[in-house]
């Protein structure tokens, strides 16, 4: 290579681009975070539907995970930024604003990728329920808790520790999916390493750094939820 | 909703189809000799050979797919060397690097899944065809591999719609396939919805389809957990 030398570019010099893929990791791990909590919540209400809905409700819940597990994430992506915008677009033109307004990227990425990571939370909330023993909830019952304590204090904690496992295998998916987010041009570790490909003509560099970075980002969040997963299931008796 | 504007979009949507299913139907099958290859790597006892195959996994497996697209269709020219070999005019295709990204990506997780069905297969069985004399090969050939297959096969089906979605990534490298003229369609005409739908339907009717497949694979493979065919006149097909 007769170019800069391969740390130089990713170097924290001036003239390096270190600091801008930091900073889109940094970026990366916000959607991943965000899109994982918006996943937890819609998660969590579309097991609650699985599990004690109606007949009406539990359709749609079916539907909703059958439907986003089985088309791709990056179409997902397409119609919340575009879509987004053309809603956002068409509210602005009621108010009387001229021209075309952008959805911005962040919040559709986030939201993208929350609603696809959620039907995959869905099933995992729903199977760490039923592996509730069922006598946990009658002894709840038996001690006079009301609903709402007996969700608290005994349903939601045992639930988190069944599902402590599903939800780090959903994390992961959600940390690579956030990659998807660069085409709507959010300053994420991709977009960022697809800035520096393009101005320094140097793509290979820049893919494999934002690849080791994505895989130390993975295996650090790994290392931390299998700790977690020890540390909450300590009261477990294993054998 | 507008229903010219919707079979059009459906129309130029179905002509798409052909080659989502040639890059899912190419990685798939060429992603499962590496990932045979891998997992018996991982199982040979030989150090160097389970050590590469691990890493690989955890590479593969720990990267976004469109970091690992990006790297082989740009990185690669990066390189002088790389565009007078005799490989450039492959690697030149968007085709063939999104085929060669797919394939490495699948292998990674499908590695893992065979690995799972060699190691499920009962010993005694390995013990019986010794017991009658097959040679190693012959009892890879004949015992452990279609046991292994009919056990890895519900996971498998899953990994190849999980191929399935990620074929839209190709369209980010210029592929026109499904996702990409969906994509192309929709900044064009802004009407997100619509073509979400259309989109969506083509892909679920897809898995759909490959989810049935490998249920009758899958029955077809299993003679011996079926119960005997009675000769009464009640049904004995259920498992």
């Amino acid at each position: 290579m007769n170019q800069p030398d391969f740390l130089d570019v990713v170097s924290f010099a001036p003239g390096g681009w270190g600091g801008a893929l930091l900073a889109g990791a940094w970026m990366t791990i916000l959607i991943a975070i965000s899109g994982f909590l918006i996943g937890s919540i819609i998660g969590t209400f579309g097991a609650w539907a699985k599990v004690s809905g109606g007949r009406t409700i539990r359709a749609i819940a079916d539907g909703y995970t059958t439907v986003l597990r089985g088309i791709p994430d990056l179409l997902v992506i397409y119609l919340f930024y575009f879509g987004g915008s053309a809603a956002v677009t068409a509210i602005g033109r009621f108010f009387g604003s001229e021209g075309f307004i952008g959805f911005p990227g962040f919040l559709a990425g986030a939201l993208a990728v929350g609603i696809t990571s959620g039907a995959q939370q869905t099933e995992v909330f729903r199977g760490a329920f039923k592996a509730v023993h069922r006598g946990e909830i009658e002894a709840a019952v038996a001690c006079g808790m009301s609903r709402a304590v007996r969700f608290r204090r005994i349903i939601a904690p045992l639930t988190l520790r069944h599902a402590l496992p599903g939800m780090g295998n959903v994390w992961q998916v959600v940390l690579k999916e956030s990659a998807l987010v660069s085409i709507t041009g959010v300053a994420e570790l991709l977009r960022q390493a697809q800035v520096g490909a393009g101005s320094t003509g140097m793509p290979f560099n820049f893919y494999v750094v934002a690849g080791a970075i994505y895989l130390m980002i993975s295996t650090f969040s790994g290392a931390l939820l299998q700790w977690s997963e020890r540390y909450f299931s300590r009261g477990v008796r294993r054998n | 909703m507008d229903w010219t504007f919707t079979f059009e979009t459906f129309i130029s949507l179905v002509a798409a189809i052909p080659l989502t299913l040639q890059l899912a139907a190419a990685s798939i099958l060429l992603g499962a000799f590496l990932a045979l290859g891998l997992a018996l790597f991982r199982l040979s006892g030989v150090r160097i050979l389970d050590w590469f195959a691990r890493f690989y996994v955890f590479v593969f497996r720990g990267t976004p797919l469109l970091v690992q697209i990006f790297l082989i269709y740009y990185g690669l020219s990066q390189f002088p060397a790389v565009r007078h070999t005799i490989l450039w005019p492959i690697l030149r295709e968007p085709y063939w690097c999104a085929v060669i990204a797919l394939t490495l990506n699948t292998a990674a997780y499908a590695s893992e899944i065979i690995r799972g069905g060699l190691l499920s297969v009962p010993h005694g069985q390995i013990e019986a065809a010794r017991a009658c004399g097959m040679p190693r090969l012959m009892v890879f050939r004949r015992i452990v591999l279609p046991l292994a297959i009919r056990q890895a096969l519900p996971g498998y089906g899953n990994e190849m719609i999980s191929m399935v979605k990620a074929t839209s990534l190709a369209s980010i490298i210029t592929l026109m396939e499904v996702t990409g003229v969906a994509a192309k369609i929709i900044s064009e005409t802004y009407r997100a919805i619509e073509v979400f739908i259309v989109a969506g339907v083509i892909y679920l009717t897809i898995n759909f389809l490959l989810t049935r497949l490998v249920h009758v694979v899958e029955y077809m493979l299993s003679p011996h957990l079926r119960a005997p065919r009675l000769q009464t006149p009640v049904q004995g097909e259920s498992k």
